[in-house]
């Protein structure tokens, strides 16, 4: 039992809890130092299953450690640490704790060696991450947060029903590989795919995301969808269908993202499509597609932070972040523009960046299996996240058209944050041998084949190109303040619409059914009423002789009910 | 506002670096003749394939989703302009 405690998600969750009680200096260097320990306590701790414990009688292993758990582990940790250090000058200490249990608890759940522990770690990150977006204190992120706690407590609620119809028809509870005939792998299926934001199940995402605090979209973006990545990885690799719906999911999001005009909800469509090159690669389930999987998660999780971190210093300094409102910021913020670019080049896969080292293993994979349609899907996303994150992001509020706002560079603890994340992509692409040894099979990959190097390039460059073209020609749709409708529009205006519909036809037919009996009941009361009043039938003086007809009527019935037979 | 001026500041440097582009793509292309590809499908190998993808790709997905603008365009207080929340949108 004392040994479960020995975990590196529960002393990041207990750290996390200490935080209110201590003073700033010390809370500060006390945050630094809890994930470092917890990443020196999972590099400690010996691979394979431990921390038993018995739950209602159910026998859990809160503790697996092998190399798919670990590698997302090691991930996470860092993660948690970047956000650490990029939101070190914040005083509202609800977020910091809010950071720390969130990392901790999607920490736990990688790291859960049974679908319960899985399902209670998951419930936690949903329900501490939505502090994140509360802590605006808005009306606004109020709602939003809301519906994002319902969609995530949801796909909660399915977890737990798929492991109870799992644990009634087989009596484990066990996490390993799944196949979707099995009895309830479907529901467990579904919960994975609303975290991973599958489309149409997508739209929490873009939703939440940009409505979170400067520092708490940093946080979001890194954990709760790579948690469902390698939930998937770890319970339906090779799944068939996960190919299509990957492939899917690195389309759709980029016609979203060209056209929007908050540039984090642009990075949150962009999260998307890149969620969609490893739930493809999840689907292939060779070991170089889950390789691919794994490591594109790795370098996506340090790419996307080092973008939302840059994104929010300009929230944090401008006040906004609508690419119609800003441009030319490259004058005041130009370490922030620098560490951007590294960013945005090493999401669109640029030789010698991250990207280009892990992307590429995921789409070899795919062509190992000569799935030439998903491939073409694949590349053909691969020239869409050039622009909305290669080239929308940074040009659009670093460049463009001069805005005229000017503000001071990024604060200090933000700047190395997000060099620590350049420094990172660009190791990672310099040199990727490390991040290999990681993963969870032994492979000998190389990413810098000629043919590579220069067929990329040649993407990337010729599809610059286009932008090029069609920037300077004006025909690139120009940033304009206003909302794109996703399929969000089905529960926040078509569902409200037809209840509304539903009730007002209820309405009507209550009243046109209630009308005519309640018009000749007025009717009847006005005529009763008429009798009453001073000269109506019931007040008039009347004739002495009408009434001994009355009396002598009523006498002659006395009578009659008196005779007897 | 006396803020000096900035070497992207003029058109003609702007020029200057999307020559430098169309220069570098043009050598790429070049380039496709001066090596063995190794490809795992056929029309991998075609000359030049991958820069005319790329390029018709991105055109491609811009302009379409200039055209899905047109469809899913709405105010920013769409979802706002009636009930709560309004006020700090």
């Amino acid at each position: 039992m004392l040994e479960a405690l020995l975990n590196p998600a529960l002393l990041l969750i207990a750290g996390g809890l200490l935080l209110p009680l201590l003073h700033e200096i010390p809370r500060k260097l006390f945050m630094l130092a809890l994930p470092a320990a917890s990443l020196a306590l999972l590099c400690w701790l010996p691979a394979g299953d431990a921390g038993e414990i018995e739950f209602f009688g159910i026998a859990m292993e809160t503790l697996r450690i092998d190399r798919l758990s670990f590698v997302f582990g090691v991930i996470f940790h860092i993660a948690a640490w970047l956000a650490v250090i990029y939101a070190l000058h914040l005083k509202d200490t609800l977020q910091h704790v809010a950071a720390m249990v969130y990392a901790g608890a999607a920490i736990g759940a990688v790291l859960a060696g049974d679908l319960v522990t899985l399902m209670l770690y998951w419930e936690l990150t949903a329900l501490s991450s939505v502090f994140l977006i509360w802590a605006r204190r808005t009306e606004r992120a109020y709602r939003v947060g809301m519906r994002y706690l319902i969609i995530q407590v949801g796909s909660g609620v399915l977890l737990i029903a798929g492991i109870a119809v799992r644990y009634v028809a087989t009596g484990s509870v066990d996490f390993e590989r799944m196949d979707l005939a099995e009895p309830g792998a479907p529901l467990i299926f579904l919960a994975f795919g609303i975290k991973c934001a599958f489309p149409l199940l997508h739209n929490w995402l873009q939703d939440a995301y940009p409505e979170a605090t400067v520092t708490g979209t940093v946080v979001l973006s890194a954990f709760t969808t790579k948690l469902a990545v390698y939930a998937l990885a770890r319970g339906f690799a090779g799944t068939e269908m996960l190919i299509w719906i990957g492939a899917a999911m690195t389309l759709f999001p980029i016609f979203f993202a060209v056209i929007e005009n908050d540039l984090r909800r642009v990075l949150a469509y962009s999260l998307n499509n890149q969620l969609g090159f490893m739930v493809c690669g999840i689907g292939v389930g060779t070991e170089l597609a889950i390789n691919g999987a794994a490591a594109h998660a790795f370098a996506h999780i340090l790419y996307k932070a080092l973008l939302f971190m840059a994104m929010g210093a300009v929230l944090f300094r401008v006040g906004t972040i609508k690419a119609s409102e800003l441009g030319g910021l490259y004058k005041s913020m130009p370490w922030t523009a620098a560490f951007c670019i590294i960013g945005s080049l090493s999401i669109s896969s640029f030789p010698l960046l991250s990207g280009f080292v892990t992307k590429s293993m995921i789409l070899t994979a795919v062509a190992e299996e000569h799935r030439w349609i998903v491939w073409l899907m694949l590349l053909f996303a691969s020239a869409g996240v050039l622009d909305h994150s290669g080239i929308k992001i940074p040009f659009f509020s670093f460049f463009a058209h001069d805005s005229g706002k000017r503000c001071a560079e990024a604060p200090a603890n933000m700047l190395v944050a997000m060099a620590l994340a350049a420094a990172l992509c660009i190791g990672i692409g310099l040199y990727p041998a490390p991040l290999y040894a990681l993963l969870p099979f032994d492979l000998d990959y190389d990413a810098y084949s000629v043919t590579h190097v220069i067929t990329q390039l040649q993407l990337l460059l010729f599809a610059a190109a286009g932008f090029a073209v069609l920037y300077r020609r004006g025909w690139y749709p120009p940033e304009i303040p206003s909302l794109n409708l996703d399929s969000d529009w089905i529960y926040r205006r078509f569902a409200p619409a037809v209840w509304d519909g539903f009730l007002r036809a209820l309405a009507g037919g209550r009243d046109r059914a209630l009308q005519p009996v309640l018009r000749l009941a007025w009717r009847g009361a006005a005529r009763l009423s008429l009798a009453l009043r001073p000269n109506g039938r019931v007040a008039d003086a009347w004739p002495t002789g009408t009434m001994v007809l009355w009396t002598t009527l009523l006498l002659g019935l006395f009578l009659l009910a008196g005779l007897r037979p | 506002m006396n803020e000096r001026e900035r070497w992207l500041d003029s058109p003609r440097n702007v020029t200057r670096l999307v020559s430098a582009l169309y220069a570098l793509c043009a050598a790429l292309l070049v380039a496709d003749l001066f090596y063995d590809k190794q490809t795992h499908f056929a029309f991998e190998a075609w000359f030049g394939f991958f820069a005319v993808f790329g390029f018709v790709a991105y055109v491609f997905i811009v302009l379409s989703a200039k055209a899905l603008r047109r469809l899913i365009r709405r105010p920013e207080d769409y979802y706002e302009h009636r009930g709560p929340g309004k006020r700090d949108a």
